[in-house]
């Protein structure tokens, strides 16, 4: 297990700690630190228990400790990451930010990570877009779309106060990926909160606009494999059922169920981005390979 | 003598009524009709609020921004507002409605989501609007707990919170608790407000119980032309009003009736009565604009309308998730046929 790359989580709330087991089911990456600013947090406590090595100490024991910090996952806040970003790079880290703060290009692992293989530090857009942009995709690979909207609606309990006070947002940042990562000529996002008993699974619904004579079975093939591809790293990603077809449009219904790893299942939208954020550093572990060394 | 202050939301809560279909000079027209009854303030919108054309809940006809324009124009004298849903409208909205003319905005929220409405309240009253907080399917929340979000609201800048009963599933006596405990939770200077649908039939009655329990916003929409059953009817708003001990509404009934009847009744795409997919929203606890989506889906799919209803109920859906019902509509499609 020595091969693994060592990778530091810093931020140790639930993304932080969600993360952290993810990231020890990985074949490529190793948790190897756990960094926050508060060490009764409970974060903290679950790393110490797993081995990890543990620190209040923030981004500074971070840039002190670059030997087990291969990757930096950055799951603090937006204000933070920009703090924290320049440190970083001159350490020569490289970061995977999960805040809002978009200084990296935003990835999707199935859609255009091969862009940015050499960017020193990505960012995981918005959990809709993590779960809307591949269908989006998908659909863009058939056909053109000069409109898509994506409504992403999530259980209240799973939607913490940085999302509450900023939602804005999270509607222009994931409309912006539906259209440059996407492959959409124009997006637009909604996002609804639901607080019914018990939490309902985060739900997204894609509605692309498609040519009157758009090829409706290969549509709906590439939809399917899209959603084995991003299954194979967020397994509760579903169709709910076959795309729906209606005059010069597509709806596409996604059901995301979480890994219950550290937060309960219903909080899909938190989940793809912990996985889909491992996904990336998987990635990129692998096709940095032996030039991993040479990162200082 | 109290006073109330009515908002007419023929042109945002009518658009559901029109499939977000108004032209320009439907909007001239009713506005200007408004204006000269004496209607303080007009709501123009689509229908799901600023930014809500869309695949979801239906394409605006007209760009909303072209329709506010027209109502400024039309109605100098009254007040034009707006509705804006956080998550799915943005503060960009707010500037250009603002800047349009409009200058009262009611912020809407979840009864229980009060808390994704600060910054945008905040940001109207940067921009020199009246803000409003909309807490939206209030039977969804106690009277505490509802006058506990409108507190956010409040500190946050709200200048009135309204008790919004999207559902019309409200009845009387649980209107006059939920404006009562806001009436009491809030500083004075926050005034309450209600905003009544007529699925049950409740509309006016739901009304005059939320004025008798402190509120001083009332809304209507001229011959209920609204989302499901319709709204309050401003019409009887204001007759009922001046009866009722003779509140000022500053809305002259008589020339209201002849505007309802000569230039908001002619548009009505269908009655505005409570049918039994109507009667379902509010017995069930359903958004009201779910009703026209739940009709077309119903036919897409070869199902009832009813039934789609019935299961967007239990699964305790909120406002804005159109997009359930096509997902209910395919599922009961799919389902095996009891014999």
């Amino acid at each position: 297990m020595s091969a693994r790359i060592p990778c530091a989580i810093l931020g140790s709330g639930n993304i932080g700690t969600d993360l952290m087991y993810k990231l020890m089911r990985s074949p490529v990456l190793e948790p190897a630190a756990m960094v926050g600013i508060d060490p009764a947090s409970d974060g903290l406590k679950r790393a110490a228990d797993a081995g990890l090595e543990v620190s209040a100490g923030g981004a500074d024991w971070i840039v002190a400790h670059p030997e087990l910090c291969a990757f930096v996952f950055e799951a603090t806040s937006a204000k933070a990451h920009a703090a924290n970003a320049p440190l970083f790079a001159e350490a020569g880290l490289q970061s995977i930010d999960l805040t809002p703060a978009k200084l990296g290009p935003g990835v999707v692992p199935v859609v255009n990570l091969e862009d940015h293989h050499n960017a020193p530090d990505v960012n995981m857009i918005t959990c809709g877009g993590q779960a809307t942009i591949p269908m989006v995709a998908a659909v863009a690979s058939v056909c053109a779309v000069p409109y898509a909207e994506i409504v992403a609606t999530i259980a209240s309990l799973s939607a913490g106060p940085g999302t509450r006070q900023s939602i804005d947002e999270f509607t222009r940042t994931t409309a912006k990926g539906i259209e440059e990562i996407g492959g959409a000529q124009k997006g637009k996002a909604i996002i609804i909160l639901n607080p019914a008993d018990p939490p309902i699974m985060m739900r997204d619904t894609v509605y692309c606009a498609i040519p009157e004579d758009a090829d409706r079975d290969a549509i709906t093939a590439a939809v399917h494999a899209m959603r084995d591809r991003v299954a194979e790293y967020v397994p509760g990603y579903r169709l709910r059922t076959d795309p729906v077809f209606d005059e010069g449009r597509v709806a596409i219904f996604l059901e995301v169920e979480g890994a219950a790893d550290y937060l309960p299942a219903y909080a899909g939208n938190l989940d793809i981005m912990t996985s889909a954020a491992v996904r990336v550093g998987e990635v990129l572990a692998e096709v940095r390979g032996p030039a991993m060394e040479a990162v200082s | 003598m109290s006073a109330v202050t009515i908002v007419d939301s023929t042109l945002r809560d009518g658009s559901h009524a029109k499939r977000h279909r108004l032209t320009t000079a439907e909007v001239a027209a009713v506005a200007g009709g408004l204006e000269s009854a004496g209607v303080p303030v007009i709501e123009v919108s689509h229908g799901d609020g600023l930014g809500g054309s869309s695949f979801n809940y239906g394409f605006s006809a007209v760009d909303e921004r072209e329709l506010i324009a027209a109502a400024v124009a039309a109605a100098p004298a009254s007040r034009i507002a707006v509705l804006l849903l956080p998550g799915i409208g943005t503060k960009d909205d707010l500037h250009a409605a603002r800047d349009l003319g409009a200058s009262v905005v009611r912020v809407a929220t979840h009864c229980t989501e009060a808390d994704i409405s600060p910054s945008h309240l905040g940001v109207a009253r940067e921009l020199g609007y009246t803000a409003i907080g909309f807490l939206m399917m209030a039977h969804m929340n106690s009277p505490e707990g509802l006058a506990e979000q409108a507190r956010i609201m409040a500190d946050a800048g709200a200048e009135a919170v309204y008790v919004t009963d999207s559902a019309g599933a409200l009845l009387p006596a649980e209107v006059a608790a939920r404006v009562s405990a806001l009436r009491n939770g809030l500083p004075a200077h926050v005034a309450v407000g209600f905003h009544g649908h007529q699925n049950l039939s409740l509309g006016i009655g739901n009304s005059l119980a939320a004025v008798d329990a402190g509120a001083t916003w009332v809304d209507g929409c001229t011959c209920g032309m609204g989302a499901g059953a319709g709204n309050a009817p401003t019409e009887l708003l204001a007759a009922t009003l001046e009866r009722h001990g003779g509140i000022e509404t500053g809305i002259d009934a008589l020339t209201m009736m002849d505007v309802a009847e000569e230039v908001v009744r002619p548009l009505l795409d269908r009655p505005q009565v409570a049918d039994r997919e109507s009667i379902i929203l509010g017995y069930a606890g359903v958004y009201s604009s779910f009703l026209l989506h739940a009709n077309r889906a119903a036919e897409r799919f070869g199902v009832s309308a009813k039934d789609i209803l019935i299961e967007a109920g239990r699964r305790q859906a909120v406002g804005g998730q159109e997009d359930l019902i096509i997902d209910i509509a395919a599922e009961l499609a799919a389902a095996p046929v009891a014999s």
